[in-house]
């Protein structure tokens, strides 16, 4: 078989998937949908594994078809299958396969979930487009592909108007970056004539006279779009909110992969983000303002997946703020090792809600240590991965990240250093008041069946050793694997410059805050009545974070506030008086002048021959003046 | 040619105008659908006999032809005319014109 077959047979499969279970079958259980929906991931991953090795030893795979012209303008539908490709496909595909075989579990109440595994499918095909498109167009049919599976997915339970909104607000919300976007692909035809990744950076390599000016402007726009689809700040809002999905949607669409679209963007076009250095500096100041932000928020969370969806946006803004660094396989690596335990933690937090039937206030937990001992299990390893305990996965992608903060300037890695404790901190709170203490509610806990635990265990292991893909290179034992293998596609640029702290030293110090903060924040919350005594001193701070900022409220009265005052004066005034009474106006006249020919229309057939006669007389008056002929 | 003709007035130049003002008058004045189809058999008639005194005065026949050919148009108008007049007496039963104002506005 030949490896394009293969190609398509990856993409295509859960498209294929997502028809047989939405529009075919519709089937009533949720095990007969799930194990279709489940196979046709798994048989994208393992074509995504044979890919891999392909890509690995030999060159990317390629091919396109037309797809529009019109003058010298062509796009073509391109696919590219390469190393960074394949690094996605493999965790898309990988996670995906798990989330839905959990899915299976834990959507076993629901009548009837064909329409869930459908949308889910929906969802992988759509990623798989996004990551494997050769061109920006193509790329932004998967964006929008991924953006509407969201909105399907949040709002899945669409009888509850609050969840319907949270997906109407997360669509909208992501319509602002998406307007970036497409300026930003504007300005690149502008400037290089070509919406081809291949054409793009070869572009760059190759001459260095293209409008430096213009180029920044085109990496802030779509860098905009990011901050939709990758939660930044200002467009973050979204985020939280999207939790009202179902927990295995969280974990694949909301934490491991659709999120991470953002970064994968960026490093995609990593050749032109090297040269602009004014939108770097944007995009690591707004990466580091939204972790610290979002973990802020996450620490006075009393939701489980609120604090999880805090988590997620504080992480990317880690992301972003390696971006800005320039440190793109630094962000890479933490995109993949967050995708294993993010998406560890959310089936998890989905293991406890299963069990007990729908509770999500971590203050009415506690003690599930004993009820539920793999939940427990796993969920701990993810929550040491997040931290950064080392060897776990997290160690190492946050420390080379810090490491890249550290060479560009010493306030993004003091701002990264306070988000590495700051995470541990948040994570070790809902870890003691998840698993630790006593049970404070009153429903029966029970363990997950094995469908679900299957795919926990899988993650703690890839969360617990995922790290060793990517070891920095301050460490001498290992090579780093993810730099090596994506060389081809995304230089790692050499730092250069001093810090004010060694690197070692640096790593030593995120280190201790790291696991002194999870030390302090599991014996203070596994004890909830301590936390009473403790949090009266900073309950002014409290306050503040709990509410979240206010910025949701912010935004109410600086956006939609306006907003709604200005639909209202159209609504009232300028639609009915000015547009409608123009129309009306208009017609009138109409109707006055016909009015006034009616009256020749009298229906008196002699009347109409007078006018024939007159006609006549006429034209011979004029024939005999010589005027007509 | 054109100065010749104008020039002179006959006696049936007179019969031939007011026939045809008589006709025009009945033809846009007159209810009855016959009497107005009759008017205009009358301003034919009033042309055809200019045609004919012009002939005869000028000693050629191009006048008497057209007036055979007016005579042959106007026998198949009646036909024609007389079909339309008796359709709308079958629907009205009358042939007043002033009751046929289908066409006001």
């Amino acid at each position: 078989m030949s490896m394009q077959t293969l190609f398509l047979i990856l993409l295509l499969a859960p498209l294929v998937g997502s028809i047989i279970n939405g529009l075919v079958w519709r089937s009533g259980s949720a095990k007969l949908s799930g194990a279709v929906a489940t196979s046709a991931a798994f048989l994208s991953f393992c074509c995504a594994l044979v890919l891999f090795g392909q890509v690995a030893s030999d060159s990317p795979i390629e091919m396109s078809w037309r797809w529009f012209e019109a003058g010298s303008f062509a796009i073509r539908w391109g696919f590219r299958f390469d190393q960074l490709t394949s690094v996605m496909a493999l965790v898309v595909t990988g996670i995906g396969t798990l989330i839905h075989l959990y899915s299976i579990g834990y959507m076993s109440h629901e009548k009837g979930p064909y329409r869930y595994f459908a949308y889910l499918n929906l969802f992988l095909f759509q990623m798989l487009v996004l990551v494997t498109s050769s061109n920006l167009v193509g790329l932004f049919v998967g964006w929008e592909g991924v953006g509407l599976c969201s909105y399907l997915l949040i709002g899945y339970w669409f009888e509850d108007p609050e969840k319907a909104k949270a997906g109407m607000k997360a669509f909208l919300v992501n319509r602002i970056g998406d307007a970036g976007f497409l300026l930003g692909m504007f300005l690149c035809y502008q400037i290089f004539g070509t919406l081809e990744f291949q054409a793009i950076n070869a572009a760059i390599d190759a001459k260095s006279g293209f409008n430096l000016h213009l180029m920044n402007l085109m990496a802030f726009f779509l860098f905009v779009g990011a901050t939709g689809k990758s939660a930044q700040v200002p467009l973050y809002v979204w985020l939280p909110d999207a939790m009202a999905g179902p927990t295995p949607v969280s974990a694949l669409i909301h934490a491991a992969t659709m999120v991470t679209s953002g970064i994968y963007l960026i490093a995609r076009l990593s050749p032109l983000f090297v040269v602009t250095t004014d939108a770097n500096t944007v995009i690591a100041y707004v990466g580091l303002g939204t972790a610290l932000l979002a973990g802020l928020i996450a620490t006075s969370q009393n939701d489980i997946k609120k604090v999880l969806a805090y988590s997620t946006v504080s992480q990317l803004g880690l992301m972003v703020l390696a971006l800005g660094c320039r440190a793109y396989v630094a962000a890479l690596f933490h995109l993949v090792t967050h995708a294993f335990f993010k998406a560890l933690l959310f089936l998890g937090s989905g293991s406890v809600i299963h069990a007990l039937e729908g509770e999500q206030d971590i203050l009415k937990m506690g003690g599930l240590r004993k009820s539920l001992p793999i939940t427990f299990l796993t969920f701990g390893i993810g929550t040491l991965a997040i931290a950064g305990i080392p060897p776990l996965a997290g160690f190492f992608s946050k420390d080379t990240i810090l490491h890249a903060a550290l060479v560009t300037s010493p306030v993004l890695w003091v701002g990264g250093a306070a988000v590495a404790t700051l995470t541990a901190f948040y994570m070790f709170r809902l870890f003691s008041l998840t698993f630790l203490g006593t049970y404070r509610g009153h429903a029966h806990p029970h363990e997950s069946p094995a469908v679900m635990l299957i795919p926990l265990c899988v993650l703690a292991v890839a969360s617990a050793v995922g790290g060793f893909l990517g070891v920095p290179h301050e460490f001498h034992f290992m090579p780093n694997y993810l730099e090596e293998f994506l060389k081809p596609v995304v230089p790692s640029y050499a730092f250069e410059g001093t810090s004010f702290v060694g690197p070692y030293l640096a790593m030593t110090i995120t280190t201790v805050l790291a696991v002194g903060t999870a030390l302090l924040a599991s014996f203070l919350y596994a004890r909830p009545e301590r936390v009473e005594a403790i949090s009266k001193g900073f309950s002014p701070l409290r306050f503040v974070f709990s509410n979240k900022f206010w910025v949701d409220e912010l935004y109410g009265v600086i956006i939609i506030k306006p907003f709604q005052v200005i639909s209202r004066f159209f609504s009232s005034l300028f639609d009915p008086k000015i547009i409608d009474g123009g129309l009306m106006l208009s017609a009138k006249a109409m109707r006055g002048v016909g009015g006034l020919i009616t009256l020749l229309q009298s229906g008196v057939v002699q009347f109409y021959l007078f006018f024939m006669l007159v006609g006549l007389v006429l034209i011979f008056w004029l024939l005999l003046k010589g005027m007509v002929i | 040619m054109m100065e010749k003709l104008t020039s002179v007035i006959y006696w049936t130049h007179f019969v031939a105008v007011a026939l045809f003002g008589l006709g025009l008058i009945g033809f846009l004045l007159r209810r009855n659908a016959l009497v107005v189809l009759m008017c205009l058999e009358l301003m034919l008639n009033a042309v055809n006999l200019i045609l004919v005194e012009i002939s005869m005065r000028t000693g050629t026949s191009e006048g008497i032809i057209m007036v055979v050919f007016v005579i042959t148009v106007a026998a198949a108008e009646v036909a024609v005319g007389l079909g339309i007049i008796l359709n709308l007496y079958r629907m009205k039963k009358t042939v007043d014109l002033s009751s046929f104002r289908s066409l006001s506005g």
